[in-house]
């Protein structure tokens, strides 16, 4: 059952991803204005499913669905590695360094204040 | 874009959302460090840059099933959102030390392996 929810929650993260993707993603050597949003607010979406899912607050088959599937999938670190490769081979060093920096910095803060506000040990 | 991209997408992020699960389960859980995490994001961007990149299956694959695997399988195969929560609870379970080691391991790692993938996947561009 838990492999189940997992795909349905992946194939609708994937999705969500592709459509961002579609709108922001210019496809020419630019900042990934798509993949960006998806990674931080998948990212600020799974810390409030942990948060729940700790205190026993969602069901353990919502956890599979929404944390491992939709929000593991909605997020990409593989599209994120290709695009700023893609930025280095065109010498885009301002907008790689920009983009793989404003990537780590907003999407491990969001979920810092989250989780040290309301899962402090 | 056509229905079949999106239903090709899909089915892709299944695939790829359940071979993670699939990883995680496989390799014994180390509060210490989030290895499956680690290497399933430096393997899905070595896939992803080769397979974008090799000729035989940019060829003989249609566009739908090139942006399934792609967007799909690889994209939702590697995660971002349990990368940045892992590196908090590093942070506050560890220390900050070993956090900055995930997110410099993660990254550059993984930044260096998608440069592999795309020049592996050049260098059979030339061959044929």
């Amino acid at each position: 059952m838990s492999f189940f929810l997992v795909a349905i929650g992946g194939g609708l993260g994937a999705i969500s991803r592709f459509i961002l993707g579609q709108t922001w993603n210019t496809g020419r050597p630019t900042f990934p204005l798509g993949t960006w949003i998806a990674n931080i607010a998948g990212s600020f979406l799974l810390s409030i499913f942990l948060i729940l899912h700790t205190n026993n607050l969602i069901p353990q088959s919502l956890w599979y669905f929404a944390g491992t599937g939709f929000c593991g999938a909605f997020t990409t670190f593989s599209t994120f590695g290709k695009e700023t490769v893609h930025l280095i081979e065109e010498k885009q060093y301002k907008q790689a360094a920009w983009y793989v920096g404003t990537s780590l910095f907003v999407g491990i803060i969001i979920v810092g204040v989250m989780l040290f506000l309301f899962l402090p040990e | 874009m056509s229905t079949t991209t999106y239903i090709s997408v899909f089915i892709g992020g299944c695939i790829g959302a359940v071979a993670r699960y699939a990883v995680s389960l496989g390799i014994e859980p180390s509060s210490m460090f989030p290895v499956e995490t680690l290497f399933v994001n430096w393997i899905g961007c070595f896939l992803l840059t080769f397979f974008i990149t090799h000729p035989f299956l940019s060829k003989r694959v249609t566009k739908p099933v090139i942006v399934g695997i792609g967007t799909g399988v690889l994209g939702g195969f590697t995660t971002f959102s349990t990368f940045s929560v892992e590196t908090i609870q590093l942070w506050m379970n560890q220390s900050i030390a070993v956090a900055m080691l995930y997110v410099f391991l993660s990254v550059f790692g993984s930044i260096g392996l998608a440069w592999l993938g795309l020049k592996a996947g050049l260098r059979r561009v030339n061959q044929v």
